[in-house]
């Protein structure tokens, strides 16, 4: 149950999303669901386990939906396949199902995505108050399946750079954080136009998570505050050069990785201590991707990378053993 | 060396241990740096794993002939040192004659010399066989080898690009042209990339050990049939 709760915590967000970005993301989200629950069922069958009850444990709708808010609105319907089918068979099913795959599945299925479709990738469309022209549900599902847009669009007129895309090419090109914003309707007071309140929609189902006690407060809180304090240092140094940690936390997927990607419990460190280590490595990799790196945003790569380093922080984080004075002491008694 | 060779040399286990059983790639896992770096295409894939059978046919003879006259205490070194006059020779042979491909394939061609599963076979059979075993081993090993690398390099690139033998031309002449099984193909590029050698080969392995695992499994139950029938046959023939 406790995957059901996360997706109903996902949905204020997901509303959001769609009122904001258009029903591209709803689109995204079925077919995503469609193929994730498929190819999980394709994969317990071959592998002889229990198809509908392990379906009902939600992980792999869970999955889906991730994957479905990382991907630009409008994506091709083969790109969601290719990165869902890559996420269950592979990133999950392959290394032994749901509680022990080393990674997460539906970061992982993005990064694949990220890394052999970079075109498809970064074809973000631009919030609706700021389009010429949206599409319908029906276009929006036309279009994904066919490729095929109304006769009086082209794809140049629903697509724009994400608010963190822009900002990094133009301060590249030397341009300073306070002429960009002005210059660029697409900034607003948090972050970007539609993208500051999805992070709060997020934040808000994250923190009913907390309340609910479904996830560890630990690995959000050090994953905020790492990105804060990053971000704080380099806009204390430069605020003309570096955007601000407001900027950093309301944009992109911070929220989203926060509460509900780095806080998967099967890929996520399981020690308190390491969780807090996790989500700070976390927090200062999304940093450190978004301002010197080429991608979209960090979130996906901190993660995955995180992942990796989690069986080592839990190694080095056990909690002391009740009874016994500390792990060092237990070796000596043994010896 | 000084251990005698066995009188009946068992061919088909020599070939079946290069080709599937104890396979360079599938079974050691050695070679992995050019396994990985030169499967992007069929035609690299085939170029490297020639060249590759090629040193290991030549050391393993070389190391056979002189098997008796190696001292033990420096054998590795001398094995390296055969191994890099094969891959030497090798490498003029293809700057001479297929300057494109040479150029194409770069350092993998001397990195040869590296190829654990060419010192592996000298240390491993060459160096206790006598010479025509020792040929054969060479070749069965360098022939599994290829296969993988070939069979690498068709999944590659036809997930990469879309088509067969692309540039097929720089090793096999004008006439070879390349394959086109897509058109209007977009790339899936992690297929090229280095993680994309990794998976494939990973899949790879996981196919060999299912053929291998359902092929003890049938046959375990032919054994058991096969006991079965023949204790039937044996109450019925004995009368009492």
């Amino acid at each position: 149950m406790v995957m059901l709760n996360v997706i109903l915590a996902l949905i204020p967000g997901i509303v959001i999303y769609i009122i904001y970005f258009g029903w591209g993301v709803l689109v995204n989200i079925v077919l995503a669901s469609i193929f994730a629950l498929l190819s999980e069922s394709l994969l317990l069958a071959i592998r002889q386990r229990p198809v509908f009850t392990t379906l009902l444990d939600g992980s792999a709708l869970l999955t889906g939906i991730l994957l479905a808010l990382a991907l630009p609105p409008h994506t091709a319907w083969w790109v969601v396949a290719v990165g869902i089918m890559f996420a269950i068979i592979i990133a999950k099913q392959l290394y032994g199902g749901l509680g022990l795959n080393p990674f997460n599945p539906a970061m992982t299925g993005y990064v694949v995505l990220l890394i052999s479709f970079p075109l498809e990738m970064t074809r973000w469309n631009p919030p609706l108050e700021l389009a010429q022209q949206s599409l319908s549900l029906l276009e929006a599902f036309r279009y994904s399946l066919s490729g095929q847009l109304p006769a009086s669009m082209d794809f140049d007129m629903i697509s724009l750079a994400t608010p963190l895309d822009i900002a990094r090419e133009r301060v590249d090109m030397g341009m300073t954080i306070s002429a960009i914003k002005t210059e660029y309707s697409i900034f607003s007071n948090l972050s970007g136009k539609g993208t500051e309140w999805i992070n709060i929609a997020f934040l808000a189902g994250g923190i009913w998570l907390l309340f609910r006690r479904l996830i560890d407060w630990r690995i959000p809180a050090s994953l905020l505050l790492a990105i804060l304090i990053a971000s704080a240092v380099f806009w204390f140094i430069n605020p003309e050069y570096y955007l601000s940690p407001v900027f950093h936390l309301f944009a992109g997927a911070t929220m989203l990785g926060a509460f509900f990607i780095a806080t998967d419990p099967v890929t996520a460190s399981t020690t308190p201590a390491g969780r807090l280590i996790f989500g700070a490595g976390c927090g200062l990799l999304i940093y450190v991707i978004r301002t010197w790196g080429g991608y979209p945003d960090g979130v996906a790569f901190s993660v995955l990378l995180m992942n990796l380093s989690a069986p080592l922080i839990d190694h080095f984080s056990q909690p002391r053993i009740t009874g016994y004075l500390n792990p060092k002491n237990q070796q000596q008694d043994k010896s | 060396m000084n251990n005698p060779e066995p009188r009946n040399t068992d061919y088909s286990k020599i070939i079946d241990d290069g080709l599937w059983s104890n396979n360079p790639a599938l079974a050691q896992i050695l070679g992995l740096c050019p396994l990985l770096a030169v499967s992007g295409t069929v035609i690299n894939a085939l170029a490297l794993g020639m060249a590759t059978m090629m040193v290991l046919m030549a050391s393993n003879l070389t190391v056979s002939v002189l098997r008796l006259y190696i001292p033990n205490e420096i054998r590795i070194p001398v094995f390296v040192l055969i191994i890099a006059g094969f891959v030497t020779i090798v490498e003029h042979l293809m700057h001479a004659y297929l300057y494109n491909l040479y150029t194409v394939l770069g350092i993998f061609v001397p990195l040869i010399v590296t190829n654990c599963a060419i010192i592996g076979r000298a240390e491993g059979f060459a160096s206790k066989h006598s010479p025509l075993p020792s040929i054969i081993d060479g070749i069965s090993m360098g022939l599994g080898f290829t296969g993988v690398l070939v069979t690498l390099g068709v999944i590659r690139e036809i997930l990469a690009q879309g088509t067969l033998f692309a540039d097929a031309s720089i090793m096999l002449g004008e006439w070879a042209t390349t394959i086109t099984l897509l058109e209007n193909y977009n790339g899936f590029l992690l297929a090229a990339l280095p993680p994309g050698a990794f998976i494939g080969l990973g899949l790879l392995l996981a196919l060999k050990n299912l053929i291998d695992h359902n092929m003890r499994k049938r046959q375990r139950s032919r054994i058991a049939v096969e006991t079965i029938d023949g204790n039937a046959e044996a109450m019925i023939s004995r009368p009492d």
